[in-house]
């Protein structure tokens, strides 16, 4: 789960990680009595004005500015509440700015770059920074990885003094700064720890032109599994920033993602699910979606699964591949076949269900008076739901 | 000959009394496993599935009531990384966790912990591991196995049920078929799954069915160029997942690096493991790379 930076810099505040103030906004009402607030409160001139999205890149798609007065304020601020950002994050259709972070704006001596997160090749967390701020973290990766300074820390002993100084020292801080970097650095994992967070990412962290460390920016991916434990983080999901049909699939507890294709699937376990996509794509065709209908597979599951999947104007054709184990075929085939009866669908509809009782299952399809295609094996399945949907 | 369990095995179930617990440990003793005790905190004395089975308060109790050394977890994800940890704790040799939803941060000290113990963890998130005709310690659909000589080792449930259905239909039997799971962080990986049926006398092949996001089938693939003899079948999942999205798997998700399917299909090439491009040739990939 994501948050917006201003959410982030709450948290932050709370574990003692130094931020640059300023106050969130959601109409552009609020715009002139905000910019006099920070300005008064913060004794600043210069107010920085940042569009609120879940997608990094903001800087360069034009979602982050400085402004040097009131009146430059204001015009910015009209521009961006309510524009479509696009970053490479985003994709092509961009998404819609509907707050804007006001804040004082900083200044900077230097900037870097902080990150806490999983590293599974170790299996352990790593904590890593660099002199390279305000840049893509990835770029510095390939081009001057030696710029990245990396400790990774003991799940059972949690991270020690002398790696945060070594984290400081990398950075070539020293007195005050030094000392407020390794303060930082200790919380941000105390944050990392509690929030239940899978990355804490600051970029840029700065040094300011009197000497204090602040984060600029902050960015958080929480663990979906823990948020039974989170309820503070959970409260904080903006759902606007996420695709409705993905969020409805989740209501039926299916696992759903919408691709570009016109081929829907629909498959029980999330190994075959991907398996499915890939084989429709060998056949020729495009999957439209990811989509993981879990174990059960009943009939209500079935037509739920129907309704997100349909929901995509785009799709032609739809394959339905279960490998039923512990759920019997049979019981699997009824369901698909009140599904379509009930849903009274319009597309066509290929089924492979393999496993206990698939014989039976065969035999209800063929006689149900729906229209379903049978198929026999994957390889079958994919290339009659392929040309279905070309005819 | 087999992995990991076998008709020996003594097993307890973590979890028994719940109904994804009652369920299983049914079927799983309809296959012939040897379960001898459960634990449910708080139910300790009374007997479970036809007062066959005595449960326990602890894991402790039932290792020193019954002499139990396998254990399969049933638990929710709240209370599964502790399951794991007490099982271990309690000198349990083989520990299968089937629950799925195991926060990260909980698994990353289990992983710590249960390899300090020597405990040999399976999963989290994973359909478990039946040794064909001695013992399911799992939740597969048994009746798809068949006893022969190809150990199997898979990322999803029911991705190596259909592996082993397509084994079975090309006339190959399997030894000891394991779903190690799909999360970012699992407690025994494809490659020490590798050195185990490279170890077995009993398997002569084995298929390895992975998919996009960490580095696992790739370390398992150039362990296996080095030091495996025997001949093995491949298949990654995942060639159409759009990057930074996670498919289903906590652990399915394409970030940086060689984590593409696309990119692991071309390493475990070039490592002489023999690549099933399509899920649908699993079984036929297998038997040539067997003949």
């Amino acid at each position: 789960m994501k948050i917006h930076e201003y959410q982030g810099k709450n948290i932050f505040k709370s574990y003692g990680i130094p931020i640059q103030n300023g106050y969130v906004i959601e109409n552009i009402e609020d715009v002139p009595a905000t910019i006099a607030k920070v300005q008064k409160e913060f004794n600043t001139e210069a107010v920085m004005v940042k569009a609120q999205i879940h997608a990094g890149g903001r800087g360069k798609g034009g979602g982050v500015k400085l402004a040097h007065s009131r009146e430059e304020v204001e015009i910015l601020a009209n521009e961006m509440l309510g524009m479509t950002l696009v970053t490479h994050q985003t994709g092509s259709v961009g998404k819609e700015v509907q707050r804007l972070l006001i804040e004082s704006g900083a200044d900077i001596s230097q900037e870097f770059y902080a990150a806490i997160t999983l590293d599974r090749s170790r299996e352990m967390d790593v904590f890593m920074v660099s002199i390279e701020g305000g840049v893509e973290i990835e770029k510095v990766a390939s081009e001057t990885p030696e710029k990245i300074v990396k400790v990774w820390i003991d799940p059972l002993l949690g991270i020690k003094n002398y790696q945060a100084r070594k984290l400081a020292f990398g950075l070539s801080l020293t007195d005050e700064a030094f000392k407020e970097a390794v303060s930082i650095f200790l919380n941000m994992y105390v944050c990392y720890q509690a929030t239940d967070a899978t990355l804490i990412e600051i970029n840029p962290l700065i040094l300011t032109q009197d000497g204090h460390i602040l984060a600029l920016d902050s960015k958080f991916n929480f663990d979906g599994n823990a948020l039974f434990r989170q309820k503070e983080i959970a409260e904080m999901r903006d759902i606007s920033e996420e695709d409705p049909t993905e969020i409805e699939a989740g209501n039926y507890q299916l696992n759903y993602i919408k691709l570009d294709g016109d081929v829907g699937c629909m498959v029980n376990g999330a190994g075959l699910a991907m398996a499915t996509m890939d084989i429709i794509k060998i056949a020729g065709g495009e999957p439209a979606n990811f989509l993981d209908v879990g174990g059960t597979a009943s009939a209500e599951t079935v037509k739920n699964g129907f309704r997100i999947i349909l929901s995509d104007k785009n799709v032609r054709a739809v394959l339905i591949n279960i490998f039923g184990g512990i759920v019997r075929c049979d019981r699997v085939a009824n369901g698909v076949v009140q599904a379509v009866k009930e849903l009274d669908l319009a597309v066509p509809i290929v089924v492979r269900l393999e496993g206990t009782n698939s014989e039976e299952a065969q035999q209800i399809l063929s006689e149900s008076g729906v229209s379903i295609i049978p198929a026999n094996g994957m390889q079958d399945a994919a290339e009659k739901v392929v040309k279905a949907a070309l005819g | 000959m087999s992995i990991l369990v076998n008709k020996d095995s003594k097993v307890l179930v973590q979890g028994i009394t719940g109904s994804e617990g009652q369920f299983h440990a049914k079927q799983m003793l309809a296959y012939g496993t040897n379960i001898l005790a459960g634990v449910t905190p708080g139910k300790g004395g009374q007997n479970t599935l036809n007062d066959r089975i005595p449960v326990f308060d602890s894991v402790e109790e039932a290792v020193g009531e019954t002499g139990v050394d396998t254990s399969i977890i049933f638990v929710p994800p709240p209370f599964a990384a502790e399951a794991v940890i007490e099982a271990s704790s309690a000198g349990i040799s083989v520990v299968v966790c089937i629950t799925e939803g195991v926060p990260l941060h909980d698994m990353i000290k289990v992983k710590q912990i249960v390899n300090q113990n020597g405990t040999r963890l399976v999963g989290p998130n994973c359909p478990g591991i039946i040794t064909v005709d001695e013992c399911k310690l799992g939740i597969m659909p048994s009746f798809i196995c068949k006893k022969g000589n190809i150990g199997v080792i898979s990322k999803s449930g029911t991705l190596t049920y259909e592996a082993i259905d397509q084994c079975v239909n090309v006339g190959l039997g399997q030894t000891t078929a394991i779903g190690i799971g799909g999360d970012p962080i699992i407690g025994t990986t494809m490659q020490d799954c590798l050195e185990l049926f490279e170890a077995d006398p009993e398997t002569e092949g084995v298929v390895i069915i992975g998919e996009i996001g960490g580095q696992m089938e790739i370390v398992a693939a150039r362990w296996a160029n080095e030091n495996m003899s025997k001949p093995i079948t491949g298949f990654i999942a995942g060639q159409t997942a759009p990057p930074g999205r996670r498919m289903g798997h906590a652990g399915a998700i394409v970030s940086g690096g060689d984590d593409t399917a696309e990119a692991k299909i071309r390493i475990l090439k070039e490592c002489g493991i023999n690549v099933a491009e399509s899920v649908a040739d699993i079984g036929t990939v297998l038997k040539t790379s067997m003949e």
